[in-house]
């Protein structure tokens, strides 16, 4: 079949443009709209999240001074926290949020192939969250079984929400898999058939790609969940044993018999670990991105950072047990996961080198994305070098029950992630409003937060060498836990309640702005990539007027030798490329330009 | 090779309009078709995984091999022949005509019907028997893909019947052809998918 542009089919004439407010706010298949709708179900998800966080927060640095935070129920709120910000608040707002808003823009379409399967997405993940929340409210309360969700402690009377909790949790979980894989199989279907005219697979921004690979990664990992989660749905409610062993409750047997947890662990697990980059590949994208445009540079290596996140792809199915060293493994399979493991820190450091490498002799400009995507360079270096410690077994063993582990996943999924999501949406506030932020409440913030985090999570890994054991409610007195680990809980708490609060910046800056900011420019940061070169900001519904955008080149031209401006659009044909005569060339410049 | 020349190709170094990997879409083809093709790769990954757990939990003391139901070999034969009756519709469709076009599809959808009714009889015979879900994991796999088998042909009826609903009041023939096309090639993975449970239960 030839191609036929999205912008000359019949149905673009069906494309239906709302004009009622519901219309356009509400029932809305525009992704910009979607993209908002998904950003702030899951935002406030996150804020819900983080609230959890520094409750449970409290009671660790001063046990007992929350009433209401006894055992039961810090165990559900460490519980919620880990599971809303892997799924709900990370991958919804990286795919859901990013994902919706950037495809079509920087694959030069007018919208998602199918906008009605999309608005049906982010009402379906609206759904799994209130069902996700109900369960605060109902008899027991939510699941406290550890955001893991292992048989067959969940089910027993000893774990709160062993009853309604944890099937709401579970019936949750599948509707947001349904959610996603409509919402994915959009992202996918578009990147692969809507490109414009010239866009190549490698002409892709890198956000693209990393959105790319991450949902594909998804749409394979999630059907892993989605087994585990029906199979022990069916354990809980109607008596099977697939996953629940013969086990004793309170002196009497239950009725189960025979099932395998393990199996349990490694179904979580083969969905767990690829969750990892399904949140870490859309954010190599798009931090990628955000320094290239920052350094005014072409990110360095662009085929290596293109075929690393393949591999990483791909290599991230075949690590998942890692995660599972300690449930006595044979050790042969410990061996090849160890070496899967340090296997994929190849093509990730590959990648750091190359953000480095992209800054180096760039002509750089702090701005206040370029703030957290350095930082992220930091965070995510740390984080992934406490990885190589954990990725070997006998290092793992001892630390994986400790706070080591809660040091390492934090570094490197929780903190570096959030902070790349604030250089985007910094980065893209202006594209998505028609507005500028406050820029020193912004620095503040990211101040705030890039210090703090490392106040958090800086002692943590102290505390794990030390042995104090994660998941605890209170650590008592133990004879390998000095005094002192009690006041560095502490300061970790005040820091977290730092943290938590100066987020508060970052929520007052992007309201206020959208009232009072400064009228942003087109394209203030002098962008190659399509989304910056739509003919309205924010982008209006069908993005590109009449004309769809033909893109004549990849989306790094910066500070190319020659050029009058140190940015080329993507869409600027070589014969309009503005040039300058050479007497105002500077030869120096070229040469170290070409070196590069 | 030609996906390795594009993910190859140096993109700083050409400039213009280029192909690589056809830039206007990587696939020649609809892009319905590409989204159902990932659509039946996930759904393979969900029964792969479940025929994966079922041969781990096959391996543990308290399983006891569930004899399955003869009348699998019916419905066996009434999924295959609504496969059939799919590609018939199909091939109709595809030469552009439309003459016994509505005896094939709807012929198609009730031996999926009749297939779903067969395999609630079994389940029927199976609790008569005494032989519940939550008895052994053998019968609790058996119901389990069963069920999720059923459902996924459900899906397929419901898109089945909005376009028999369509033909029947009167829609252009090239209007429902893609959704003939695309329904054809979901009936014909669900049945392989069938064969692949069939022969899975049966010699377990």
């Amino acid at each position: 079949m030839a191609y036929v542009p999205l912008a000359d089919r019949d149905h673009e004439m069906e494309m239906h443009h709302p004009h009622t407010w519901i219309g356009k706010y509400v029932w809305s298949q525009d992704h910009k709209v979607i993209a908002i709708q998904y950003g702030s179900i899951a935002i406030f998800t996150g804020l819900v999240g983080l609230v959890l966080s520094l409750l449970f927060r409290l009671q660790l640095g001063f046990p007992e001074s929350v009433s209401f935070v006894d055992p039961n129920f810090y165990y559900q709120a460490i519980t919620m926290h880990g599971m809303i910000m892997v799924v709900y608040f990370l991958t919804a707002l990286f795919l859901g949020g990013f994902g919706n808003y950037l495809v079509p823009l920087m694959c030069g379409a007018r919208d998602m192939v199918f906008p009605f399967m999309n608005m049906l997405s982010v009402w379906v993940f609206l759904v799994s969250v209130i069902i996700l929340m109900a369960s605060f409210f109902v008899g027991g309360g939510p699941t406290g079984a550890g955001w893991t969700l292992y048989p067959p402690q969940t089910a027993m009377a000893g774990t709160p929400g062993h009853d309604l909790g944890i099937v709401l949790m579970l019936v949750s979980l599948a509707v947001f898999i349904v959610a996603f894989t409509m919402g994915g199989l959009n992202y996918v279907v578009t990147i692969l058939q809507y490109r414009c005219r010239g866009l190549t697979m490698m002409r892709l921004p890198l956000s693209i790609w990393g959105i790319f690979v991450a949902t594909v990664l998804g749409l394979f990992a999630f059907p892993a969940l989605l087994v585990a989660a029906i199979m022990m749905l069916f354990d809980t409610l109607l008596g099977t044993s697939f996953f629940m062993p013969a086990v004793l409750e309170s002196g009497t047997a239950l009725d189960h018999n025979g099932g395998s947890p393990i199996l349990f662990q490694h179904l979580f697990w083969f969905f767990g670990h690829p969750e990892v980059y399904i949140v870490a590949l859309p954010a190599f994208g798009l931090v990628s991105d955000v320094l290239s445009v920052h350094a005014r540079k072409n990110i360095f290596g662009y085929r290596m950072m293109v075929w690393a996140i393949i591999a990483i792809g791909g290599l991230s199915f075949i690590v998942w047990a890692h995660h599972m060293y300690v449930s006595g493994m044979n050790p042969y399979f410990g061996f090849f996961f160890a070496t899967t493991t340090l296997i994929i820190a190849v093509p990730t450091a590959l990648k750091v080198y190359n953000w480095v490498l992209t800054l180096w002799e760039g002509d750089i400009r702090m701005n206040v994305p370029m703030y957290f995507a350095i930082g992220f360079i930091f965070t995510f270096i740390h984080g992934g070098l406490t990885g190589l410690f954990l990725g070997n077994v006998v290092i793992d063993l001892p630390l994986s029950d400790t706070y080591f582990v809660i040091a390492h996943f934090h570094m490197v999924m929780g903190v570096s992630p959030i902070l790349v999501l604030f250089a985007a949406i910094y980065h893209w506030y202006p594209k998505m409003t028609g507005r500028m932020f406050h820029e020193g409440m912004a620095k503040l913030h990211f101040w705030l937060t890039f210090l703090g985090a490392y106040a958090i999570y800086l002692p943590m890994h102290y505390l794990g060498f030390l042995g104090v054991p994660r998941r605890y409610y209170a650590l008592g007195t133990t004879e390998f836990i000095p005094a002192s680990a009690q006041d560095l809980n502490a300061t970790i708490t005040i820091a977290a309640l730092i943290v938590g609060i100066s987020q508060l910046l970052f929520f007052i800056n992007i309201i206020w702005s959208l009232r009072y900011g400064k009228k942003a420019d087109p394209n203030p940061w002098g962008a190659a990539s399509l989304e910056w070169q739509t003919p309205d900001t924010p982008p209006a519904h069908g993005n590109w007027g009449d004309q769809l955008p033909t893109v004549y080149r990849w989306a790094y031209d910066y500070s190319v030798p020659g050029a009058h401006q140190d940015f080329i659009p993507q869409n600027t044909p070589e014969s309009e490329e503005p040039t300058v005569s050479d007497e105002h060339f500077d030869p120096d410049t070229e040469k170290s330009l070409a070196n590069l | 090779m030609k996906l390795f020349r594009s993910v190859t190709n140096k993109p700083w170094e050409r400039k213009g309009i280029i192909g690589g990997m056809r830039p206007e879409g990587a696939f020649n083809t609809d892009a319905e078709r590409v989204a159902l093709s990932f659509f039946l790769i996930i759904a393979s990954v969900v029964f792969s995984l479940f025929t994966v757990s079922y041969f781990i939990r096959m391996e543990l003391p308290d399983w006891q091999p569930l004899a399955e139901p003869t009348q699998l070999w019916l419905n066996t034969g009434l999924l295959v022949a609504s496969s059939v009756l799919f590609q018939w519709a199909r091939n109709i469709v595809g030469s552009g005509q439309s003459n016994n076009l509505l005896i094939a599809l709807v012929g198609a959808g009730v031996f999926a019907l009749l297939f779903i009714v067969g395999q609630l009889l079994t389940w029927q015979d199976l609790q008569a028997a005494g032989l519940y879900l939550s008895s052994n994991p053998a019968n609790a796999f058996y119901y389990l893909m069963t069920g999720l088998h059923a459902v996924h042909l459900l899906g397929g009826l419901w898109v089945w019947s909005r376009s028999t609903i369509r033909l029947l009041s009167g829609a252009e023939v090239t209007d429902i052809k893609l959704s003939i096309e695309l329904c054809a090639l979901y009936w014909h993975f669900l049945l392989l998918v069938w064969l692949v449970l069939f022969a899975l239960l049966a010699n377990t």
